[in-house]
């Protein structure tokens, strides 16, 4: 795979960075049992992020996979899933806390366990909003690329653990410039007693221009509505459209 | 066949300290201390009474639709629900429930999300998020657009279907249905009584919420 940029986050880790409009970010699943929580913003208007709710309501669905886009709480295409070998990935789990993880995995410190010791979602988050100007008054709920969480009848949530293997891969294409936001922590719900977060490899390369016959932009009329409401976004800021419609 | 969790309140309107109805397309915000219970009352019966919560004590930290789900491993919301803040506090707990379930996934109408939802052409109509940003404006100078995140739609059913659909059927509420929940801290309680007029789970005709709260028994 060509790339211009790469970079693996391992267990526990976490990154964030602003890609530019236009690229193909592509998560990569070094081990089976994968989970990355993810964060995303307007790259210059930071109170503009990824909305659980506006995402789910306008593709009438409960979980994401290729097709589906990523839609901020304005209106706008964020960012579209233009390869997925997973077929889900969840939005509805939320994050990791200190103490939720100490409860389950057993208390762990640096002091003990150096650089193996059992990080969390919601730190590892704070630290890198307050990095972008962000606090943990802009924690929202974040998507858990890799994860299957389904819901039976009565709602009750389900996690299957055999969903993510090693290699599995989604790719973002960035539709605006945004600010990710990545924690490499495990899903809530996953039931593994050990702690069970794997390495992560980004790779960002140029997309292709957004054509008339895209597959994400043809996915549902709602989408459509959504890359109309981002395109006039970048014509307003006298930016060209990357779409060659 | 999806629960239904049914649970009525001995609580009389006679002992209440506080009764408001709230017009569709307006807005209502007040704190709840310890103790104190709000009864949210479908006055004329599938209405959406979008939500959200602070905590009263550091209104930076608000609701958490992710957090409260995945602590009860459910996505409904009914009796014995104990909202979460994003940092973990407990805010309130449904204590009474006639409608028997309530979404938390669906969030609230927008200008912006009903160009998505519906045409470009409602963009200028009244929404949730507009409710939401006026009550936030008047009350605090403190609260931004930052401060507005995923709601509770008290009223609306959002079925999720282990496929990993997601459908919006109406048909749960009923005139005089209600939800009480008591506040375990104290808590901002922030509702935007839903103007949406492109949903026919309401039947396009948006109604009046009625809030009544007690003090502690």
């Amino acid at each position: 795979m060509s790339y211009i940029w790469k970079q693996t986050i391992p267990a526990g880790g976490k990154w964030s960075g602003r890609i530019g409009r236009g690229k193909s970010v592509t998560f990569t699943a070094q081990e089976s049992g994968a989970n990355a929580s993810l964060l995303l913003y307007n790259a210059y208007d930071l109170t503009e992020r990824y909305n659980m709710p506006d995402t789910l309501k306008a593709q009438h669905t409960a979980h994401l996979t290729k097709g589906h886009v990523l839609m901020s709480d304005n209106g706008r295409v964020f960012a579209s899933i233009t390869a997925d070998t997973t077929g889900w990935h969840d939005t509805i789990s939320g994050y990791t806390t200190r103490s939720f993880t100490q409860q389950k995995y057993g208390a762990s410190t640096y002091q003990e366990s150096r650089n193996a010791w059992r990080r969390n979602g919601e730190e590892n988050f704070s630290m890198e909003l307050l990095r972008n100007g962000l606090t943990t008054r802009d924690l929202v709920p974040n998507l858990n690329l890799f994860s299957k969480v389904y819901c039976d009848e009565e709602g009750n949530m389900n996690f299957v653990s055999s969903h993510c293997k090693k290699g599995d891969f989604i790719t973002l294409r960035t539709e605006m410039d945004l600010l990710f936001v990545l924690s490499n922590t495990p899903n809530p719900l996953d039931p593994s007693k050990t702690y069970p977060s794997v390495p992560i490899e980004i790779t960002v390369d140029e997309a292709a221009p957004v054509s008339s016959d895209d597959y994400c932009l043809n996915f549902r009329p709602e989408n459509k509505r959504a890359f109309e409401n981002t395109w006039s976004y970048d014509l307003l800021l006298g930016n060209k459209t990357l779409s060659t419609i | 066949m999806a629960v239904f969790n049914r649970v009525e309140s001995s609580r009389k309107i006679e002992n209440a300290i506080y009764d408001e109805t709230v017009l569709a397309g307006d807005g209502w915000m007040h704190e709840l201390k310890p103790g104190q219970t709000l009864r949210i009352i479908d006055v004329e019966g599938n209405q959406a009474a979008d939500t959200l919560f602070f905590d009263a004590e550091n209104p930076e930290d608000h609701y958490s639709a992710v957090s409260t789900i995945a602590n009860q491993g459910n996505i409904y919301l009914s009796t014995g629900t104990v909202l979460l803040s994003q940092s973990g506090k407990e805010l309130v707990k449904i204590v009474a429930d006639t409608c028997g379930r309530h979404d938390t996934l669906g969030g609230a109408c927008s200008a912006q999300s009903n160009t998505v939802r519906y045409a470009h052409d409602t963009l200028p109509m009244h929404n949730c998020r507009d409710t939401f940003m006026l009550q936030l404006s008047k009350y605090d100078s403190r609260y931004t657009k930052r401060d507005l995140a995923p709601n509770v739609n008290f009223f609306m059913n959002v079925p999720v279907t282990p496929s990993g659909g997601l459908t919006f059927n109406d048909g749960v509420s009923a005139p005089g249905y209600y939800v009480e929940m008591e506040a375990i801290n104290p808590t901002l309680v922030l509702i935007s009584n839903c103007p949406q007029l492109n949903n026919p789970c309401n039947d396009y005709n948006p109604t009046p919420i009625r809030l009544v709260i007690w003090d502690s028994l």
